[in-house]
Formats: C-alpha cells, sequence, structure tokens
C-alpha cells in the first residue's frame, strides 16, 4: 500500500439526510472505532480530501453543492454514497423535490447501504475504497510521468 | 558562528530537522490520541501524509501561492541554520519572522474569504508572540553578553537561573508558535473548525506538503529555543536539555487537549499580560544582580 492509502483524508457532506447516517459517520471517529488508526482525518476542507462521504439523498437545493464539492477535491478521489438514501434515494425517491441517490449528481465508487449505516460498514465501504484510490493514484503517476514538463511550470508550482 | 559550524548546520539542520519534526508530529498524533484513550495513528503518520499530499493533482489558485510557500520554508530552514550554527540570535527571530510573514502573503494571495481571516488571525498571532521573542534575545544578551547563541557554552551555569520568568513567557508563546490549543486560531491540527482550514485552507497537494514539513523545521528551532535555556559549558547539559524537551513538549501536548479555542482578544491580552509582567521583572532582577 502506498501512502495515499495510508493517509485518506475525509470529507462529509449531509445532503438531504435525516441525520441519521451522519451520526454513524461521526461515531467512526469516537474512541470506540477510532479510524484515526487508519491515518483517515475527517477534514472540512474539500482541497485536502481524498474520500467523499455522502449520506443522504440529492435534491434541487443540494445537487449543486454536491457537485462543487466533488469539482474541488483534487485527483486521487473517491465518492462514497453511505447509507441507503445515498445509494438510491431511500424512502424518499420518489418526493417531488428528490433527484435520487448521489449517482443522480457525480459519480459514485462506493455503495454503502443501510439505514442507518453501521459504522463498521463504513469503515468497510472506506477499504474498498481505498483500493480504487490506489488504481487511481497509479493512474495519476504514470500520466504525470509523461507529462514531466509540466512541474516546471510556474502556473503549476 | 564559523565557517565550519556552519556547513556542519547546514546539511545537518536540512537534512535532520524534518526527520526529528515528523517523528515528533507522530508522537504528538499518538500521545494525544491516548489522552482520549484511542489507538491512534502510526508513529510514521505525518511522512504517510506528506507522501500522500505529495502525489496528489498539482491544483493552484494562482500564480504566487507556491512561490511564496516555498520561500516561507526557505527562510524558515535559513532561520534553523544559522540558530544552530551557534550565530545572532536576533537575526533568527526576523528571518522566522519573515518566513511567517510569507506564509501569510500565501494565503491573503487567494483572496478566498476562510484563507483570508485565517491570515489576518495569523497576523494577531504574531503581535502577540513577536514582543516576548524580541525581549527573549535581548534578555538574552543581558545575560549572556552576546547575541550569538554559541556563547552559552562558555557559560558556569545555564540562562534559565538567570532568565526563569523569560522561560515561563516563551513557554506561554510556545503554544502559539507550535499552534496548539487554546491559541490554534489560524490552523489547526483539529478536524472540523469555524474556518474550514484557516489559513491553509485555499493550499492543496504539494503546497500543503510544503506547509506540514514548514511546520516539522519551525518545530524544531522551537525546540532549540527552549533547549538553549539550559545548555553551558559542561556534559551535564546534553541530559538536562533532553529532559527539559520532553517535559516541554508533553506540557504543550497536554494543554492542547485540555483547553479550548479562545478568542483573539484574549490571546492578544494575555499574552501581552505575560510579556510585560515577565519581561519586566526579569530584566529588573537581572539589573539588580549587577548592581550587587
Amino acid at each position: 500500500m502506498t501512502s495515499t492509502g495510508k493517509s485518506p483524508w475525509l470529507i462529509h457532506y449531509d445532503a438531504a439526510s435525516c441525520n441519521g447516517c451522519d451520526i454513524e459517520v461521526l461515531a467512526c471517529l469516537t474512541p470506540m472505532y477510532d479510524i484515526e488508526r487508519f491515518g483517515i482525518i475527517n477534514t472540512g476542507n474539500p482541497k485536502h480530501a481524498d474520500l467523499f462521504l455522502v449520506t443522504g439523498s440529492v435534491n434541487e437545493q443540494n445537487i449543486n453543492v454536491v457537485r462543487q464539492i466533488y469539482e474541488q477535491m483534487p485527483d486521487p478521489k473517491v465518492v462514497i454514497a453511505c447509507g441507503i438514501c445515498a445509494c438510491t434515494g431511500g424512502v424518499f425517491r420518489d418526493c417531488y423535490n428528490i433527484y435520487g441517490g448521489v449517482d443522480s449528481a457525480i459519480p459514485v465508487d462506493v455503495y454503502a447501504p443501510g439505514c442507518a449505516i453501521r459504522p463498521e460498514a463504513i469503515i468497510d465501504a472506506v477499504v474498498v475504497g481505498l483500493g480504487i484510490l490506489e488504481e487511481r493514484r497509479a493512474a495519476l503517476d504514470a500520466g504525470a510521468a509523461l507529462d514531466a514538463g509540466a512541474a516546471l511550470d510556474p502556473k503549476e508550482a | 558562528m564559523s565557517v565550519a559550524s556552519f556547513i556542519i548546520s547546514l546539511f545537518g539542520f536540512t537534512i535532520l530537522a524534518p526527520l526529528a519534526g515528523g517523528l515528533l508530529a507522530g508522537i504528538d498524533r499518538k500521545v494525544t490520541a491516548r489522552l482520549q484513550s484511542r489507538v491512534g495513528p502510526p508513529l510514521l503518520q505525518p511522512f504517510y501524509d506528506v507522501a500522500k499530499l505529495w502525489h496528489k493533482e498539482r491544483w493552484t489558485v494562482n500564480n504566487y501561492q507556491g512561490f511564496y510557500v516555498l520561500m516561507s520554508l526557505v527562510f524558515a530552514i535559513i532561520a534553523g541554520v544559522i540558530f544552530f550554527a551557534g550565530g545572532n540570535f536576533l537575526l533568527v527571530v526576523f528571518i522566522l519572522t519573515l518566513s511567517t510573514l510569507l506564509f501569510v502573503l500565501a494565503a491573503y494571495s487567494t483572496r478566498s474569504p476562510f484563507a483570508e481571516m485565517g491570515a489576518e488571525r495569523e497576523i494577531v498571532q504574531v503581535m502577540s508572540y513577536e514582543p516576548m521573542v524580541i525581549i527573549m534575545s535581548v534578555t538574552y544578551y543581558l545575560a549572556v553578553g552576546s547575541f550569538n547563541t554559541n556563547a552559552v557554552l562558555t557559560l558556569g551555569r545555564p540562562i534559565i537561573t538567570y532568565l526563569p520568568l523569560v522561560f515561563i513567557g516563551l513557554l506561554f508563546i510556545l503554544t502559539i508558535k507550535f499552534r496548539k490549543s487554546p491559541f490554534d486560531l489560524s490552523y489547526s491540527h483539529h478536524a472540523h473548525q469555524e474556518l474550514v482550514k484557516g489559513i491553509s485552507t485555499e493550499m492543496s497537494g504539494r503546497t500543503l506538503a510544503l506547509v506540514e514539513v514548514t511546520h516539522w523545521y519551525e518545530n524544531i528551532l522551537f525546540l532549540g529555543w527552549v533547549g538553549i535555556f539550559f545548555v553551558w559549558g559542561s556534559w551535564l547539559a546534553v541530559l538536562l536539555t533532553v529532559v527539559a524537551l520532553v517535559v516541554v513538549y508533553f506540557l504543550e501536548i497536554f494543554i492542547d487537549n485540555n483547553f479550548a479555542r479562545v478568542k483573539w482578544s484574549a490571546m492578544l491580552k494575555w499574552a501581552w499580560l505575560v510579556t510585560i509582567v515577565c519581561a519586566v521583572v526579569n530584566m529588573a532582577s537581572l539589573n539588580w544582580s549587577w548592581l550587587g
């Protein structure tokens, strides 16, 4: 495992969640589950994040927020839909303002269902996400090697 | 400061300080986790973090930010090299301030509200700790008779015996310099705060990695400042200095974990109050001892 898999920083966004899954995400940070063991930091800043944890379904109000956070995250990045609402829209899927799961706004890499999702399931989803993150980093490194001249460009520094 | 000591310090500090600083950050996170009854990340986690940031996509909001951050790192290294080579203490203080101000400029250059707010808080932090640092170098001169840091090696006893109150003042402002709670206003190591990530909000990838490494260099330099209070012309000094550094750093971690963040006005007020009391009383006592 490279440093990318050993230091995944996450950003958590609550879309149209009932807060059940949010509480479980935060429970992962407590001494009981202590995800900092794996080097995970819950950062509030998309520019520092590698993992994007979304809870709740996407609606008219937050679709642009979800997209903006996703776009502000530098590659390699992985999106994890936490809870059944984030996966499919859940019980809210037929509401007039709901688009559906997170994949109706941005590409999702890992679907972790549950109502509410258990902390163990979140940790499992993150571990699956780390594998994808590693693949993306390898692809990015290979691409960066081809484009080594870009590093010397002052606009890139 | 001889040429030989400069060259030794140049290579020694530049290579060893980030290793020691990163390890120190790892120990810090481990001890913090244990204080919160958590297991905590691996000891080498800060190195993994920086290595990961180095491999992130290269983004920047403008052409200047990366340059400012790089220069901030370079000046932090220069300050450390001069300090450990036995050079002028006052020069170290000024160069380190330049390094901090370049970091502030890096945040200002982005024009992001969160980064600007963080930069403004950083300026207030500089205002809070700078008087104490200047007074420390002045009282150092009064006690030792030279601004050169290698002058302590000729002393018969460590300068903590001359400057006990100045040392307490330094401990107080070190909490600001180490970016520890209750004075971590501009940038905190802990997640989730009201300013997103304060001064480093707009920094990502390699720029953020450089910020972390700068912080490691600075931390080792600050521990050097603590250590110089316990050094004198004896081999016992090594033992005393190591014990003092361990105690001081654990104290900082303990304070970090037990205090909530204060408002900037409280930080400024308390820092200046401690500075004035410690400086005046200690300077007065130094003068009286000369008369006696």
